[in-house]
């Protein structure tokens, strides 16, 4: 490019520079286009489905019917199926995963940090799909063999399994937020003589709130919008039940089976999967902007 | 020592056994999932295994359309997104750090990478299957999987551009060289080892992803495509269409599917985190 | 850099370029497009695995959507041949004329529609159909939900149920002939356009039923166990009837003995590559129906099938009618 031989047209360069910084600036906001996209894709068949269904009924109703005779439209199963698989989750992710971020920040040395670090990342690498199988094939038999009347299809095991997908996002996250906090407030600590854990529990930790924080919202986050896991292992029926061992929905496995099942577009069971969609993005998109401005509050906090 | 500080000091101890045992669990499901994979699908792992195609009967079934479908997707995609992606994170960390459109612009990807990623499915069925008819074709995959690992890709970019130091930048415009000279020829080639670290790591995610291509169309028997027009089967979905099935063969065919799949992305993991070692270890010495 | 960047720049041009040159042979002759049934797929599965060993130059592509989605992406030039487990309806034929579409209905084999349990069920042995009924009903939603409200013997334990998701023939046929009007069900069930979840469900869960197509049943025999349907017609018969291959060839499983059909437009029928797929189909499936564990057809009444094919008569032989209990023989000749 700037091997011409003739010396540079300074407003030719000049209309090359603007050129490209005009491409660079369309690039960037594709990513604007994508969520209008999204929105706008949502917006729409869901606005036909709500023509159809009051709002009322879509949120108070307890069933949720909507392939047949006689059609009910309540999100609630379906919702109450993909928070029962995401608290199991939470169950597990949350406790270990602290207990690994407060043992790698405060006890382990860099050598084994920088050891076990990547290892349990490849837990997060693990393609989704693969934890389906794991929870179908192996996790749900083992249960079977402990719980007595636990379906094969169940809440339980493949909420257990995201747990320990989850596990890499929280600890390293809050790991993370925990070597950010000044190594004076440790020093302070054990200078009026706490141990370990009551610098770890008592002053890192709190310091390191909003940081944590930003980890278990962006893990929820994750775990509702969690697809294969759940459609593999979790079942395909709708019910409005916090019982963890027989089979539930989640709104994820519900567009999953009905884009299987390709019924006709426009059709008012087709609008369904965008209205359960539309739900499931304004839960992502609140829990994503709270965990976005505790992180921007977060780093503020030590920049 | 008072006996409290003694109680403490046991405390102490055990809260670090308790932090031991939590990253020694996470690391054993690792080695069991890994473990009870290997013990289920090592023995279909054989050359007629990665060289056959669709089949009735399991033990005859392999995964070749399934392979060429994933390396057609990935280089699709990656092609997609990678100009894009690099160009996007170029721009706001280089040139529109201070206007309000790079504000806005950063919330929003921010946003877009935590969209779960059937949401995506959902963009790429109506936009792309429907409205531009491509229908389940590689095309509407790629460019569905380009916009999912957009955002991946930007932050990337963006995350190695601010390592490069400033006085870099201040050297090239000493030298007269124009904004666009400065960025193509000293800043990214500074910052390359991160931004290539970023696009492995965006494309091993694209590479397990099955939730938005079930919802944008799949097939359940696939012979080897044709062209960018054909319907396609990756290695995920295939894996998902044999759990599907009750017959134990068929699990067997998933446990060595996985085996593949999880080499590959193993080994992209392994390529971005030792890419990522040697230029922090270049950008440092 | 800037080399390599204005070489990506080209490289995805040209890629985009080439694929939009593809798109001119999108309605490719070395391309075959099916979709539809479940219940069908073991019969595609088996018929296009053979007749790709024969033809490996061309591609077979089949999806699994339901009856219904395969007939509609038919309708909408989205797949060329479609596989169905029920009749096609008149609102269907009359959309495919609006839109310049003949369908041809070709029947290919005869299934038996088996109401299973997991195999640890004693008491379940033989259903009435109006029992059935009283269970599938729209009414039996939300009220009759354990085993004792069918009969005071069973057990007195919840019933699971598993189901044809609604877009399936197996749906349409099984609640017409058992419910008594197409599409009448209760909704609280796992449903599913996939049987082999169906499978997966009933074989791990000891309260289960369900129903799914024969080929199903039998390839995981061990997994589930049949129930034996009374139809109440015959008052000479005091037990119900299994499904098994004798018991659907001679039509005495009834009323879930049913046709299966596969369906092209008349231009599509045309094609090399539909002609080929069609009449390698006609003359094995004798051999491969009854191998995916479906029943074949006697060899004259395929003779019937392949003359329907190559006069290219279109329209469906049921025109709208029940398909539960008729003869096909009759209807084709």
């Amino acid at each position: 490019m700037a091997t011409t031989t003739k010396p540079p047209n300074r407003t030719r360069q000049r209309l090359v520079e603007r050129g490209i910084e005009l491409f660079l600036a369309g690039c960037g906001s594709l990513s604007l286009l994508t969520t209008v996209g999204i929105v706008a894709v949502l917006l729409f068949d869901s606005v036909a489905f709500f023509r159809a269904v009051s709002l009322w009924d879509f949120l108070t109703d307890t069933q949720w019917t909507p392939l047949v005779a006689d059609k009910h439209f309540g999100i609630l199963p379906l919702l109450s199926g993909t928070m029962l698989t995401t608290a199991i989750a939470l169950l597990v992710a949350l406790p270990l995963g602290l207990l690994i971020a407060v043992y790698l920040s405060e006890y382990g040395r860099p050598v084994v940090r920088n050891g076990l670090k990547p290892l349990l990342e490849l837990l997060a690498a693990i393609p989704t799909i693969v934890y389906g199988y794991f929870a179908l094939t192996v996790v749900t038999p083992l249960l079977q063999h402990l719980i007595p009347g636990l379906a094969g299809f169940n809440a339980l095991s493949p909420g257990l399994v995201m747990g320990f997908m989850l596990l890499p996002l929280v600890s390293s996250l809050s790991e993370d937020a925990m070597l950010a906090v000044p190594q004076g407030l440790r020093e302070g600590a054990a200078a009026l003589g706490a141990t370990r854990m009551q610098t770890a529990l008592q002053v890192v930790m709190p310091a390191a709130f909003s940081g944590i924080m930003v980890s278990v919202i962006l893990a929820i986050s994750r775990a509702i919008g969690e697809t294969m896991i759940v459609a593999v292992a979790a079942g395909q029926q709708p019910r409005l039940t916090l019982d963890p061992r027989v089979p539930v929905e989640t709104i994820t496995t519900f567009i999953v089976q009905i884009s299987q099942g390709d019924v006709a577009q426009g059709s008012l069971e087709y609008n369904t999967i965008f209205a359960a969609g539309l739900t499931l993005f304004l839960l992502a998109f609140g829990l994503n902007t709270v965990g976005y401005f505790l992180n921007k509050r977060f780093q503020e906090q030590y920049d | 020592m008072t006996k409290s500080s003694v109680v403490n000091q046991y405390k102490d101890r055990l809260f670090r056994g308790m932090g031991i045992v939590a990253t020694g669990l996470g690391l054993a499901v690792l080695l069991f999932l890994v473990g009870t994979l290997l013990w289920d699908g090592v023995q279909r792992l054989n050359w007629a295994f990665l060289t056959g195609g669709a089949s009735r009967f399991a033990q005859k079934a392999g995964i070749l359309p399934a392979l060429v479908g994933t390396a057609w997707l990935m280089v699709l995609t990656a092609l997609l997104a990678i100009p894009v992606g690099v160009a996007a994170g170029i721009y706001l960390e280089e040139y529109g750090r201070a206007n309000r459109l790079a504000g806005f612009l950063e919330i929003n990807i921010n946003n877009l990478a935590g969209v779960p990623s059937i949401i995506y499915g959902l963009l790429g069925l109506q936009l792309f299957a429907r409205l531009a008819h491509f229908g389940a074709s590689f095309l509407t995959g790629a460019l569905t999987l380009a916009l999912l690992i957009l955002p991946v890709i930007i932050v990337a970019t963006r995350e190695s551009l601010k390592t490069v130091p400033a006085s870099v930048r201040e050297a090239s415009y000493a030298l007269g060289a124009s904004r666009w000279q400065t960025v193509s020829q000293q800043v990214l080639p500074a910052a390359g080892g991160g931004v290539l670290t970023g696009i492995i790591l965006a494309l091993s995610r694209a590479i397990g992803e099955t939730a938005p291509l079930i919802v944008i169309g799949a097939k359940v028997f696939v012979s080897v495509p044709h062209s960018v027009f054909d319907p396609y089967t990756v290695l995920p979905l295939q894996i998902y269409n044999w759990i599907s099935r009750p017959q134990a063969a068929y699990f067997t065919n998933a446990a060595a599917a996985i085996l593949v799949l999880l080499v590959i992305t193993f080994l992209m993991n392994g390529l971005a985190i030792y890419l990522r070692n040697r230029w922090a270890s270049e950008a440092n010495g | 850099m800037v080399r390599l960047t204005r070489y990506i720049g080209h490289l995805s041009a040209t890629i985009l370029l080439l694929g939009s040159g593809w798109g001119c042979d999108r309605k490719s002759e070395k391309l075959l497009l099916i979709d539809g049934s479940s219940t069908v797929y073991p019969i595609m599965e088996a018929v296009s695995e053979e007749f790709l060993k024969q033809h490996p130059d061309l591609s077979i592509a089949i999806g699994v959507s339901g009856s219904g989605s395969g007939l509609a992406k038919l309708l909408r030039s989205d797949t060329d041949i479609a596989d169905a487990s029920r009749p096609v309806t008149s609102a269907e034929l009359k959309t495919g004329q609006q839109a310049g579409l003949d369908l041809i209905e070709l029947p290919i084999a005869y299934d038996g529609l088996s109401v299973v349990v997991h195999p640890s069920n004693s008491w379940a042995r033989t259903l009435t159909v109006a029992e059935l009924r009283r269970i599938w009903q729209p009414a039996a939603q939300g009220k009759l939900t354990r085993w004792n409200q069918i009969r005071p013997e069973f057990p007195d334990r919840e019933i699971h149920l598993y189901g044809a998701g609604v877009t399936s023939g197996t749906y349409q046929y099984f609640t017409e002939a058992i419910v008594g009007t197409s599409r009448a069900s209760r909704g609280d069930y796992t449903s599913s356009e996939d049987y082999n979840v169906l499978v997966q469900g009933i074989s791990t869960d000891p309260l289960a039923l369900g129903y799914l197509g024969l080929a199903y049943y039998l390839e995981n025999k061990t997994k589930l166990k049949p129930v034996a349907i009374d139809n109440q017609q015959d008052s000479t018969r005091k037990e119900g009837i299994l499904p098994t291959y004798e018991t659907v060839r001679t039509g005495v499983y009834q009323p879930l003995t049913r046709p299966l059909f596969i369906y092209m437009s008349r231009e599509q029928s045309r094609r090399p590559i539909v002609r080929q797929f069609v009449a390698f189909l006609l003359s094995q499936a004798p051999v491969l129906v009854r191998e995916t564990g479906y029943v074949p057809f006697s060899p004259a009444l395929y003779q019937l099938v392949r003359q329907r094919f190559t006069s290219e008569k279109t329209g469906s032989l049921f025109a709208g009618k029940k398909s539960s209990g008729t003869r096909l023989d009759q209807l084709l000749r």
